[in-house]
């Protein structure tokens, strides 16, 4: 028999005289193909395909429980601003608003806030201290959303109606978006906290989108003579300015998903109301307060709808937020958070 | 003083140098002052936690029951058990999923379909937790009849399943390619070959996303409040309604009573340790991130 | 409600009985039984006034309307003359998920005032005009406790309890009364000797010079077939207890005792409860 010893990459064949494949064989078992590989590489797709699963059942579940309210109230559920249970009238207005509105306060306040962490992190800082830096950041992505709600109530909200919503009354009041009783609780403080809850988010993405910005273009403008703001708002930003439009996009979805912080301290009102100093409730917020406790069938579907509305738009802002970002860095790109 | 007809020289280089400089040096000060506000929020909301929290926690705290409405004293035991309950239901579900899916993208990723998953994973991972929990009510609450800890379980461990998925991915493909070529050139089958060859090689990094999952699981509230529902008392069947730390947490933070809040913070200082913990553990393991190298046993 | 429906627990407390829609919705037939009456405190904070604010049907259901927007409102200083109310605005609190409280609360606003009925109602989960919800009596107690200028309603167990004040307010016979025992039992004495067959008895704002108004019923639900002989055994000597030797332990929790009417129509609905068809206490 001829030897012919070709070693190929991983999966290609490596040709052995027959006595040695036969000393291999009786010593390892054949190499693929077995019912063994097979099982296994179908084992591990399902395990896989599994998140298509979960993801499919969650929109037919929330379809087929929302059946009742959808074919009671059609579209109008989504323009209605009545929420009654007793006259069995339900609209999902103020909470849409209510998402709308705090999820615009967040990212007015956290945008800025978290480009510019991102950019000192990857442009400005020190070597040394880019690791504990950016492991300040992770610390904030991982406190439970129920303990910022706590720290809510007994400080941020404390601070905004004795320090804050003061002070905005006084040199703002006369703008109907900073009129009103100041009582802490309500739209601002859902802003706030939500705010802080995604700037980790920001901060993350953003910093993959920046260093994926490649050093040529860096070094060109450094060599053209910038100076290192210059650099960034040149050379940088104008590179990654999509991805970090992702970035914002993204935090905008988490910022509609957040429940508990939001629900302790925006006052939980059922109503629109022009200033930020008002009441209100969120898509996420209103579940979490009366699903447990909703006693008809009606009333469990308009929540189980309101759920769907906010599967329906996280859905969508992640997809547009990956798409945005994967045009700038492709891969795994802040996956984790 | 200028020549008829001839408009004014430009200024200076210098001065624009100067104008340009002082930008850049302003920018860069406000890039770092917000980088250091951000850092005293961080120390602001985490040194209030740990003061309150501190001042909250005895051992009585973890070993005794709820006492009964505005009675001072007592403990939380119960919601640590249900908590721990709830997170050893939601690996069974989320471990193995998360652990063979990662297996599947990471080994056999290179097609359309892996890319969908990996996608959808990261769609998954978007979600809000509060739609998991409707999901989990209509799944298991509904035909159950009744709220439970494994309908609580099944929420978090769909919770688990991206982040696991996530970081075995990350960590099997940092598994040198020598070392499976290695492996299938000593005639091992593939599934031999990741059993007993790449998983081994990578164990403390998917150990450690697993942590990174059990840590951020411990503290969703969302999903649990119309699954597992919540329980005065000792429950240790997996069919009831269950406690659970992070719905203590909330019950006590908008109630009223100085004792409850106080256990509400204290509470939270647990979860917070449990999440720094695992935090600075994640980081120590991708530090080293020469897996597999010196593993072998 | 949804633990009994699920079976979760033996038997469910309510401040507020069952609508026939509720009753079907239930797998099997089940027994409201009054266990004791108590009475729903308006709690304020307003820093300086710690008793002695005086309130009326009409005025309670202006501030739940939002009509009347300020402490210093002349409505309400009308009924307070000797007190100095600061011009902060009223933060109004109330239950954001169903509740008896609730009820009962609504039960007495639609009673004293027309535009309440008509554009509220009265039910345990109603479309609030105005105000901060907060989750349990606990949790409105802490918003009142925490914001100034709030009020709130809750039983009154919960402002002893936490030292917030509450305001007295007016009857159907124009006394201001304080929330207490007597007051609920006094509210409770009309409705006693007028008890429909199924104990589901409401009484907002009744006649009576020593009447709080705000005052209402606890009931337990039981089903009435029990599936367990020796747990419905139990069950039936336990409600025995609860409405005849237990009444006297309510008063720590300032919960009124039955009236003796109710206590024998009480003990007549318990022993309704049967085990296989046949009844288990006699």
């Amino acid at each position: 028999m001829a030897a012919t010893t070709e070693y190929g990459p991983r999966g290609s064949d490596v040709t052995l005289t027959e006595a040695a494949r036969d000393v291999l064989r009786r010593a390892v078992g054949s190499r693929t193909g077995t019912a063994g590989d097979v099982g296994f590489r179908v084992l591990t797709l399902l395990c896989a395909l599994a998140i298509l699963a979960v993801v499919l059942g969650v929109a037919v579940v929330l379809v087929l429980q929302s059946g009742l309210s959808l074919h009671t109230f059609g579209w109008s559920f989504l323009v209605n601003r009545t929420w009654d249970p007793v006259a069995k009238k339900f609209g999902a207005l103020p909470f849409i608003y209510g998402s709308v509105v705090t999820s615009a306060v967040a990212l007015i306040l956290a945008t800025p806030l978290g480009l510019a962490v991102a950019l000192y992190l990857t442009e400005a800082a020190p070597r040394p201290l880019r690791a504990p830096l950016a492991f300040g950041a992770e610390l904030l992505a991982a406190i439970p959303s129920v303990v910022y709600g706590l720290w809510g109530i007994f400080v941020l909200v404390p601070v905004l109606r004795s320090v804050v919503e003061p002070a905005l009354g006084h040199v703002l009041g006369f703008l109907p978006v900073f009129s009103g009783p100041a009582y802490g609780v309500g739209l601002l403080a859902g802003g706030c906290i939500i705010a802080i809850m995604i700037v980790p988010t920001i901060i993350a993405i953003s910093r993959d989108v920046i260093a994926a910005v490649p050093q040529a273009q860096r070094e060109a403008a450094y060599a053209l003579g910038a100076t290192r703001w210059e650099v960034i708002s040149g050379a940088v930003l104008p590179f990654g300015a999509s991805g970090i439009i992702g970035a914002v996009v993204l935090a905008l979805g988490r910022a509609i998903g957040e429940t508990m912080a939001v629900t302790m301290v925006i006052g939980n009102n059922h109503d629109i109301s022009a200033s930020v100093f008002g009441l209100g409730d969120t898509l996420a917020s209103v579940i979490a307060n009366e699903f447990a406790e909703a006693a008809d069938r009606l009333y469990l579907s308009t929540l189980v709808e309101v759920g769907l509305v906010l599967f329906g738009v996280t859905i969508i802002l992640n997809i547009i937020a990956r798409l945005l970002v994967w045009r700038v860095a492709r891969g795994n790109v802040g996956a984790t958070v | 003083m200028s020549t008829l007809g001839v408009a004014a020289p430009p200024r200076p280089a210098g001065v624009r140098l100067l104008r340009r400089r002082l930008l850049d040096r302003v920018m860069s000060a406000l890039l770092l002052i917000v980088t250091v506000l951000l850092l005293l929020l961080l120390a602001v909301i985490v040194g209030y936690i740990v003061v309150r929290g501190a001042s909250a926690i005895n051992f009585d705290f973890f070993v005794q029951l709820p006492k009964p409405v505005g009675a001072v004293g007592g403990g939380v035991a119960n919601a640590l058990l249900g908590t721990v309950e709830l997170i050893l239901l939601a690996s069974c579900l989320g471990v193995p999923i998360g652990i063979l899916g990662g297996v599947y993208l990471a080994e056999f990723g290179d097609n359309p379909v892996a890319d969908l998953v990996s996608f959808m994973a990261d769609v998954l991972a978007g979600i809000p937790s509060i739609v998991i929990g409707i999901f989990a009510y209509a799944v298991v609450v509904i035909p159950m009849h009744r709220f439970s800890a494994l309908a609580g379980g099944f929420a978090l461990g769909i919770l688990m399943v991206p982040i696991i998925m996530r970081t075995s991915v990350g960590i099997l493909r940092l598994v040198p390619a020598t070392l499976r070529e290695a492996s299938l050139a000593l005639g091992a089958s593939e599934r031999a070959t990741i059993l007993r060859v790449v998983l081994p090689a990578a164990t403390g990094g998917i150990v450690t996303g697993v942590m990174l999952a059990i840590a951020r699981v411990a503290g969703e509230t969302a999903p649990l409040l119309f699954t597992a529902f919540g329980n005065e008392y000792w429950q240790f069947s997996v069919d009831k309604a269950t406690a659970a730390l992070p719905l203590q947490i909330f019950q006590y933070a908008i109630s009223p009573y100085a004792d409850w809040q106080a256990k509400a913070w204290a509470g939270s200082l647990v979860l917070i340790v449990l999440v720094v913990l695992t935090s600075l553990m994640a980081r120590l393991a991708t530090r080293n991130a020469s897996v597999g190298l010196g593993r072998q046993r | 409600m949804t633990q009994l429906t699920q079976h979760t627990v033996d038997f469910g407390a309510s401040d507020f009985p069952l609508s026939a829609d509720q009753e079907k919705a239930l797998p099997a037939p089940a027994l409201h039984v009054p266990i004791t009456l108590g009475a729903v405190s308006l709690g304020y904070n307003l820093p300086g006034i710690q008793s002695g604010l005086k309130l009326t049907g009409d005025v309670l259901a202006g501030i739940y309307l939002g009509d009347i927007k300020n402490w210093n409102d002349q409505k309400i200083a009308s009924l307070n003359p000797d007190l100095k109310l600061p011009n902060t605005p009223i933060a109004v609190v109330h239950r954001s998920e169903g509740s008896g409280t609730t009820f009962i609360f609504t039960s007495y606003l639609s009673a004293v005032s027309d535009t309440w009925k008509t554009k509220v109602g009265a039910s345990g989960s109603v479309n609030w005009p105005v105000g901060i919800g907060a989750k349990g009596s606990e949790g409105v107690a802490g918003q009142v406790k925490q914001v100034p200028g709030g009020i709130g309603y809750f039983e009154l167990a919960y402002s002893k309890q936490n030292n917030i004040s509450y305001a007295t307010v007016q009857n159907k016979d124009g006394k201001f009364v304080e929330p207490s025992v007597a007051g609920a039992s006094a509210a409770a004495a009309g409705a006693a000797g007028n008890m429909p067959a199924d104990l589901k008895a409401v009484f907002p704002n009744p006649a009576g010079a020593d009447v709080y108004p705000i005052s209402g019923f606890s009931w337990v639900i039981v089903y009435q077939a029990q599936a367990d002989q020796n747990k419905g055994i139990a069950l039936a000597q336990l409600l025995d207890w609860m409405v005849t030797d237990g009444q006297k332990l309510g008063a720590d929790l300032f919960y009124a005792p039955l009236p003796d009417q109710v206590v024998t129509l009480d003990r007549a609905q318990i022993r309704k409860i049967t085990f296989q068809g046949k009844p288990l206490l006699s």
